[in-house]
């Protein structure tokens, strides 16, 4: 068989860590393969040296049987290589068409000017081929993050490449958007267009590879038939062990009622939204991108400036007007978007963590550095966050990894109520248990939780109550028992609503 | 294993560089200049470079937050001037300085108030506060400077301790306590946090505003502190005292590495910045070289010294 591409012995390392040794990954003609492997595996590292963003250490890369040199990007792009990076790489201030556009403008005439027009043009085919309410013109910073991922998608896919890498594209995005997304893949395969395609939702291996390749602690461990292949084997290949249960919920005593929201809106956002939480519960928010799920945690939070309506903390109603006294009220936000609003990149590991705990360390202003660190480290140990130190730059670390940073720094904060704005985005399947399981822990103190989900068998299975999302309004709350997936397409889409009394419990 | 030894170099010089380049100058200087290497020189070099250095410790702050303080020279002279009209009028002399603190930790609550409630970009905000001062200053004096300025004051600027010149004493500890600042107590985290990345430290439940608005409050103060040490030092309180200090301080800052995008930046490094232009100063004036020449060396210091920089985050980023 011709193969497009075959990478041999890749070998890399970062200062501390060996992130591959003696990798190989091969790709035929009009083919998905999936890379799998744990948070902090090697696979984001891997498919940046194939992209021209990192040089390897050692190795060979062959297109179509010819030794290449990738020096970098450029170098990338004219081989017929685009990449879809985990974290997003859009600039903010142009508009999506200047984006997807970007470094490959149409030129026309003499001397030359832009063709907007039929960039326009493109652009909004594509979009429109996607199902995307996306105009070209929209500015970028103003997409949720679920959009910003599908302007990536789109400019891959209009680059005409030969080879497309996505790394982790749906971890954003919700059911919906998947199947677009999908459709989109099998159309790139009629046109003989190979995908390299990086993921921690199984069910999609089966669903979308051809064949399936995994990594474990930067080495290869093997490539499989991914439609013939079981679902517990690579978990195996992946992890080490057997993962028995996916989702260990366990039922909890629920206590009094300490979050309540009532009649809260935003203007052209959020409408006349209306709820309660009780301590030991797990409130699930399903909802499609832009349904305002988002907005509402920010809203709670007191993120959000122009938010009308009452909060009551247990019992007590209060003006949340800043993050600030939602904090001190104990309530904690872990964000969806670790870059822009979650992590300071260039602090080190244990600075990350202790962040919004720093005056329990510091309660005269002088940090005790020590107890600082130690902390983390604990933290560290009982998340298992893959990094070579305390002090290491968590710019540094894998996109699991980062997202467990976060979690360390929210659910040690002893909050009572702890809302996770898609907690497991990026996680692998043996972290994804252990959150789970500390999820469990907190509902077991008496701790509520709010957990906005797009992947709908983890909402399904963790959360007491079920709440739906449609263009900022809650369209219904689902017991435990009543939910299912069906109905929670139908809320979520504005198919059905559901009448909610006025508190928002049924 | 070669590579290694490189990069092991790279990085010595990109942490120490500045550092290797006032070495550098040092020993030169001494070669050329018999003069240069005395004690007098060089305690001359430190009392000179303590007023700029002062200020730049507040500036490099602000820069670490992700903002820019133009107002700084202005606030100087202001503070100065008030100091100065205080004492004439008859105000005791203690009394006079801690007012002059109070003012000038006013003027940087202004900037602050400016900055985070009304949402006017440092840049700007400051410019205007820059301007506004000046001019405040030369209203009041009429342009004429406030002399005949008690005895005692020139302790400030000309005074001892254990045979230590005073304003380099001062610089200093001022120095030392806002490295300890910024390195272990909260108030320095938070400054590293929001100038790299305001929202997520706002959503980590601290109140960003507070924080900014006691930077921007540091650097008034500062910005007195070092208008007392100059009037010390010259006896007379001008109303165009510290024109260009702004640039100055940045330069220093910028030259000992601080990021003008913020979140970097260490106090050490904006002390090795001054004193390199400290010396640059003094070194030209020993050889007899107009003192035009120095601003082109100046400014090539600055364009050097962030091109190591860039260079050496190129290195890391491939
Ligand atoms: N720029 C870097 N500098 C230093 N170490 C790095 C860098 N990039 C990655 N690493 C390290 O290399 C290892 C592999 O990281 P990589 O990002 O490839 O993981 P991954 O398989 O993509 O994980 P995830 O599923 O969490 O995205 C990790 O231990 C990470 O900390
Ligand atoms: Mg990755």
């Amino acid at each position: 068989m011709e193969y497009r591409l075959s990478m041999n012995k890749i070998n890399k390392t970062f200062p501390g860590v060996q992130a591959l040794s003696n990798v190989k990954l091969d790709l035929v003609p009009g083919e998905v393969h999936v890379l799998l492997g744990e948070n902090g595996a090697g696979k984001s590292t891997l498919m940046k040296i194939l992209a021209g963003v990192y040089p390897p250490d050692q190795g060979e890369i062959l297109i179509n049987g010819q030794k290449v040199v990738i020096n970098n990007t450029g170098d990338a792009a004219s081989l017929g290589i685009s990449m879809i990076y985990q974290e997003l790489n859009l600039i903010p201030d142009l508009t999506v068409v200047e984006n997807i556009f970007i470094n490959r403008e149409l030129i026309q005439g003499w001397p030359g000017r832009y063709n907007w027009k039929e960039m326009n043009r493109q652009a909004g085919e594509i979009l429109a081929d996607l199902n995307l309410a996306i105009d070209p013109g929209n500015y970028i910073r103003d997409l949720s993050v679920a959009q910003q991922q599908m302007v990536e998608i789109v400019r891959s896919i209009s680059s005409n490449s030969k080879i497309i890498i996505m790394d982790e594209p749906t971890a954003a995005l919700a059911e919906q958007e998947i199947t677009e997304l999908f459709k989109q893949i099998k159309l790139l395969k009629e046109k003989t267009v190979s995908i390299i395609y990086i993921s921690h939702r199984l069910p999609e291996v089966k669903e979308i590879g051809d064949r399936v390749t995994v990594l474990r602690d930067g080495k290869y461990v093997s490539t499989e038939d991914a439609k013939r292949v079981k679902t517990e084997q690579l978990i195996k290949m992946m992890v080490g062990r057997d993962i028995k249960e996916f989702f260990p919920k366990e039922d909890t005593e629920k206590g009094s009622e300490v979050l309540r929201v009532k009649n809260l809106k935003r203007k052209g956002v959020l409408d006349d939204i209306s709820f309660s939480l009780q301590q030991g519960e797990v409130l699930g928010f399903a909802g499609l991108m832009g349904s305002g799920r988002t907005e509402l945690m920010r809203a709670i939070f007191g993120a959000d400036q122009g938010v009308e309506g009452k909060i009551y903390v247990k019992g007590t109603e209060l003006v949340i007007d800043s993050p600030e006294t939602a904090v001190k009220n104990g309530i904690a936000l872990l964000t969806e978007d670790r870059k822009s609003s979650g992590l300071i990149l260039n602090f080190a590991v244990y600075q990350n963590i202790s962040l919004a705990t720093l005056e329990k360390y510091a309660p005269r202003g002088v940090i005790d550095q020590k107890r600082e660190r130690k902390r983390a480290g604990e933290l560290v140990v009982a998340l298992k966050i893959k990094t070579p130190g305390l002090e290491t730059v968590v710019n540094s670390l894998s996109g699991g990894n980062q997202q467990k940073v976060i979690l360390a720094r929210w659910l040690y904060r002893n909050a009572e109520i702890i809302i996770l704005d898609e907690p497991t985005r990026g996680i692998d399947v043996g972290a994804k248990v252990e959150i789970y399981q500390l999820i469990n822990q907190l509902t077991k103190q008496g701790k509520a939780v709010i957990m906005v989900s797009s992947d709908l068998p983890e909402i399904l299975a963790m959360s007491d109550r079920i709440a739906v999302m449609y263009e900022g309004k809650l369209n219904g709350i689902l017991s435990r028992e009543e939910a299912g997936p069906e109905k929670i397409m139908q809320l979520a889409t504005g198919v059905m609503t559901m009448n909610l009394t006025k508190e928002g419990s049924i | 294993m070669k590579n290694g030894v490189k990069d092991e170099l790279r990085v010595l010089l990109s942490k120490y560089g500045p550092f290797f380049i006032l070495l550098a100058m040092l020993i030169i200087l001494s070669i050329i200049s018999p003069y240069f290497f005395t004690v007098l020189n060089l305690t001359t070099i430190l009392i000179q470079t303590a007023v700029v250095a002062i200020i730049a410790i507040g500036q490099t702050l602000v820069i670490i937050t992700g903002g820019i303080d133009l107002s700084v020279g202005s606030y100087l002279c202001l503070s100065a001037i008030i100091a100065g009209l205080m004492m004439t009028s008859g105000l005791p002399l203690a009394l006079s300085l801690i007012l002059a603190l109070v003012f000038g930790s006013f003027l940087g609550f202004i900037n602050g108030f400016i900055v985070t409630k009304m949402k006017v970009p440092p840049f700007i905000a400051t410019l205007g506060t820059m301007g506004m001062a000046r001019g405040t200053a030369l209203v009041i004096t009429g342009g004429l400077p406030v002399s005949r300025l008690p005895e005692a004051l020139a302790w400030f600027g000309r005074g001892t301790i254990l045979g230590m010149p005073v304003p380099p004493i001062i610089f200093v500890v001022t120095a030392l306590f806002f490295s300890w600042v910024l390195i272990s107590t909260r108030l320095g985290r938070y400054i590293y946090a929001i100038g790299s990345n305001r929202e997520a430290t706002k959503l980590s439940g601290i109140n960003t505003d507070k924080y900014l608005l006691i930077v921007y409050v540091i650097a008034g103060f500062l910005s007195a502190v070092a208008g007392i040490v100059l009037i010390g030092r010259l006896g007379s309180a001008h109303p165009t005292a510290g024109i260009g200090y702004e640039l100055n301080t940045i330069a220093a800052a910028v030259i000992g590495g601080t990021s003008l995008s913020g979140g970097i930046g260490k106090i050490s490094g904006t002390i090795i910045g001054a004193l390199i232009m400290g010396v640059l100063n003094n070194g030209f004036t020993l050889l007899g070289v107009s003192s035009f020449y120095q601003q082109i060396a100046i400014g090539a210091v600055v364009v050097l010294a962030v091109f190591a920089d860039v260079l050496q985050q190129g290195k890391v980023k491939q």
